[in-house]
């Protein structure tokens, strides 16, 4: 009864779909104030209502784990603790797509209540266009892969989720990643909106923003959970593989920050029209692509999700009417949309576009990268591509983009002069070149890692400067997020780097008793026990590291056999300082009765996620100054009218 | 700037395109191996259990072409080939077993329940044969011809009609 409802909850939605869509772009020809238009923004709200039912449905299944239902019996088990149950709702396909919608229509329903900013037909066209976009989702989610299909015959008994899954880290990443991608729609729908209405002015883009500001910050944290995950997890001992999934969740947000600060610049200069709408289309396309590629099986990744080349096409499909259709109106619109204001290169614009560029050259970069494996193997090359392509690339572009960032904020908008800013302009060069010198000469750093460094931290001094000479307390909120989010990327970067260059690894083979050393870290192995857990056992290493000397911790990395399904992984075991982390994974027994160790002493390497944090809330204070001022804004226009009336009145 | 807002949707196109061709395309896993036609790299490996015989390159160099079974006790597919192993050494072919990442008890206990079609069965616990020969999972079987030069590459285990194909490239490594 519970899948039913929910299936017919999925079907109802898609109905409201197609109607939010047909009456949102028959609005656009009908006269002003039609009874199609009313339509519009019910439609969407109720959407969201049924989407969510239908998602509640199959949270329901899994918790109760009801085993005719094939999509919980192929990826649940009765055994699994009640949080895994619920994560794996979203730990298979046809979960996270039905997420994925659920998060879309809960998106344009949020639009539908409170977005009362831009003028009735751009948004009757902007729900239309996330109507269609959404109506594309359920149809491949009910055509192709339904999460209630039922068994002919209940299953006796699950056959689990896969047990790198099986970890608290995973059961959020996928809801913040999906909040992001598909946030980015709400973007995409209003590129698309303007577009149909060629109404691209400072209001949309003030109405768009938070939208993009609200993504961004989820991206950011389902990347930087993501990658932590990766870390401790895969017990691999690194934090970034450049592999295809990564890659997936990175092109957008790169998209995404390009697009967050070029919304700024037209929301408060009126200008980077055309350019605002085009990385709107492209911010939402490359969640979809990096979609495609993944579950459609064309790349190979370690994110192995039920590959399947019908989805792939139904996918591939739905890309090439979405993002074709968008490029085709883009095409067909930007010539006739004005560019806007002008403004003199050497201005807060100017820096912007600059950095703008450099984002989308790292896209370009990323996405050929991703892309490549592809290209070559249509001419039966195999190929793959890592860090010897990503890292050096990648820096051609990141390098300057980190300059001007330190320098971009001090400038003021439209027009300026570089002489005004000399002092903090000396100061950044200085930290910069000494870095340089300090790292690269004494240390004898390498050339990547050194710029990281160099770089790191000349930008995290320089992105508290467009504080100076301010009161703190009258700064706006949204101008301390732009601090903290430039902080944040500094901090990620002085982490990145000293990782790359400080990290020590140390590969053992050691029996019970003995020592051996790593970095500063002396590791006792002193015993290897067997252990059990609710639904695995496993082979847990004993260790015993002291730093420097100092009182000894205990580590416990472990060999986990799963038996539902049976497969054994690594759980890596972590001792963390202030000033970097010991990482420790114990592999196989030789035959000679010796355990093999992988250990590493990895300096500051916790910078990377603490900075990564620190730009996701330096987006979240931004969002919340952003509607904080909306708000005060819409009070005041409410008063002004309530005045004019009861003048009216009086009169 | 007229043009070149038709860009973004001809390199999508492109995208578009290419990802079709691929879709359509079969995925093929295989890993074929570079060494095919290559003299058999140097190793000198000690027998996988009690009572069999090791195996070394010099062992492949006696003027008789051989098959190299990669195999391991804990491999399903093994299980399978198995009787058209047997077959084919009853049609007096010479095996050279190399056992994977394996405990000398399993592969006694392999050989006792699935029968022993090998001439020599050596070990390879870090499968640093396997790798010289450019073999990427088990079951692999190579045909080595009486010089020690790998002539053909069979990946996955062995059916029925893979039978006289495997003794046909024997045959003509001779």
């Amino acid at each position: 009864m519970i899948a039913e409802l929910g299936h017919a909850a999925l079907w109802l939605a898609a109905a409201l779909a197609a109607l939010q869509m047909a009456s949102g772009f028959l609005a656009l020809r009908a006269a002003e104030g039609s009874e199609i238009a009313a339509l519009v923004r019910p439609s969407a709200i109720v959407q969201g209502a049924l989407a969510s039912f239908s998602f509640a449905m199959l949270l329901w299944l899994f918790a109760v784990t009801d085993l005719s239902v094939k999509l919980v019996a192929a990826n649940s088990h009765s055994l699994k603790p009640l949080v895994f149950k619920l994560s794996g709702t979203w730990g298979n396909h046809e979960g996270s797509m039905l997420l994925w919608v659920t998060v879309m229509s809960l998106a344009g329903a949020l639009i539908a209540l409170i977005e009362r900013r831009l003028p009735d037909r751009t948004m009757n066209a902007t729900l239309g266009a996330q109507g269609l976009v959404a109506l594309g989702f359920y149809a491949f989610l009910i055509l192709s892969s339904n999460p209630f299909e039922r068994l002919p015959v209940p299953a006796p008994e699950g056959l689990g989720l896969n047990p790198l899954l099986q970890d608290i880290g995973l059961a959020f990443h996928p809801p913040t990643l999906y909040m992001g991608y598909v946030g980015l729609s709400v973007a995409f729908s209003f590129a698309v909106g303007a577009l149909l209405t060629r109404q691209v002015t400072p209001d949309f883009a003030s109405a768009m923003r938070p939208w993009v500001l609200g993504a961004w910050v989820f991206l950011t944290l389902g990347i930087v959970a993501g990658s932590y995950w990766a870390y401790y997890e895969l017990g691999w001992g690194g934090w970034w593989f450049w592999d295809p999934v990564e890659n997936a969740s990175l092109m957008p947000w790169l998209a995404a920050t390009a697009l967050l600060h070029s919304t700024s610049v037209l929301a408060s200069r009126d200008a980077l029209r055309v350019w605002t709408i085009m990385l709107g289309v492209v911010a939402f396309s490359m969640s979809m692509v990096g979609t495609f590629l993944v579950r459609s099986g064309i790349l190979t990744s370690v994110h192995a999700f039920a590959v399947d080349p019908e989805r792939g096409t139904f996918i591939l499909i739905l890309l090439g009417l979405f993002i074709g259709g968008a490029l085709l109106l883009f095409a067909l619109r930007a010539n006739t949309i004005s560019e806007g204001q002008r403004f003199n290169a050497t201005s807060r614009e100017g820096a912007l576009v600059f950095n703008n560029v450099m984002l989308s050259a790292i896209l370009a970069i990323v996405l050929l990268g991703t892309l490549y494996p592809l290209l070559t193997e249509a001419f039966d090359v195999r190929v793959s591509v890592g860090p010897p392509y990503f890292n050096p690339v990648g820096a051609i572009f990141a390098v300057p983009m980190f300059a001007i960032m330190a320098i971009g904020p001090l400038l003021r908008w439209r027009q300026d002069r570089v002489e005004r800013i000399r002092p903090e302009l000396s100061l950044f060069a200085a930290l910069v070149l000494v870095a340089l010198i300090g790292f690269g000469i004494v240390a004898n750093v390498a050339i990547l890692p050194l710029l990281g460094l160099a770089l790191g931290i000349g930008l995290a001094v320089a992105s508290f400067l467009p504080l100076r000479g301010r009161s703190l307390k009258r700064v706006p909120l949204a101008t301390w997020g732009m601090v903290v989010a430039h902080f944040g990327i500094a901090v990620a970067l002085l982490g990145m780097a000293s990782e790359s260059a400080f990290s020590r690894e140390k590969l053992a083979a050691i029996e019970p008793g003995q020592t051996t050393q790593v970095g500063p870290w002396s590791v006792t192995l002193s015993d290897v026990v067997p252990v059990a857990g609710p639904n695995w056992t496993a082979l847990e290493g004993r260790l015993s590291a002291s730093y420097d000397g100092s009182e000894p911790v205990a580590l416990t990395p472990q060999s986990r056999r799963f038996w539902a399904p049976p497969q054994q992984t690594t759980e890596s075991a972590l001792s963390t300082r202030w000033n970097g982390q010991l990482y420790a994974v114990i592999g196989d027994r030789s035959p000679d009765g010796r355990w093999q160790l992988r250990l590493w002493w990895k300096p500051f390497v916790t910078l990377i996620w603490y900075g990564g944090l620190l730009v996701a809330l330096g987006g979240a204070l931004a969002l919340v100054g952003r509607v904080i001022t909306d708000v005060r804004r819409r009070r005041i226009a409410a008063r002004i009218v309530e005045r004019r009336s009861d003048r009216e009145a009086l009169a | 700037m007229s043009w070149k807002v038709w860009l973004p949707l001809f390199l999508f196109a492109g995208f578009l395109g290419l990802a079709a061709y691929q879709l359509t395309q079969p995925k093929d896993d295989f890993v074929e191996s570079r060494m095919v036609g290559e003299a058999l790299p140097y190793f000198d490996l000690p027998p996988a259990t009690g009572g069999v015989e090791g195996a070394a390159t010099t062992d492949f160099q006696d003027g008789t072409p051989k098959l190299l079974n990669i195999w391991a006790s804990w491999c399903l597919p093994c299980i399978a080939e198995a009787p058209q192993l047997e077959r084919l050494k009853e049609a007096g072919v010479p095996i050279v077993g190399i056992a994977i990442r394996d405990r000398p008890e399993d592969v006694a206990q392999f050989l006792a329940r699935h029968g022993n079609p090998y001439s020599r069965i050596a070990r390879d616990d870090l499968s640093e044969v396997q790798l010289a020969i450019g073999s990427s999972g088990v079951p692999e079987t190579f045909v080595i011809d009486g010089r020690g030069y790998i002539r053909y590459q069979h990946i996955g285990d062995i059916r029925e009609d893979d039978v006289a194909t495997l003794l046909g490239e024997l045959e003509a490594a001779r």
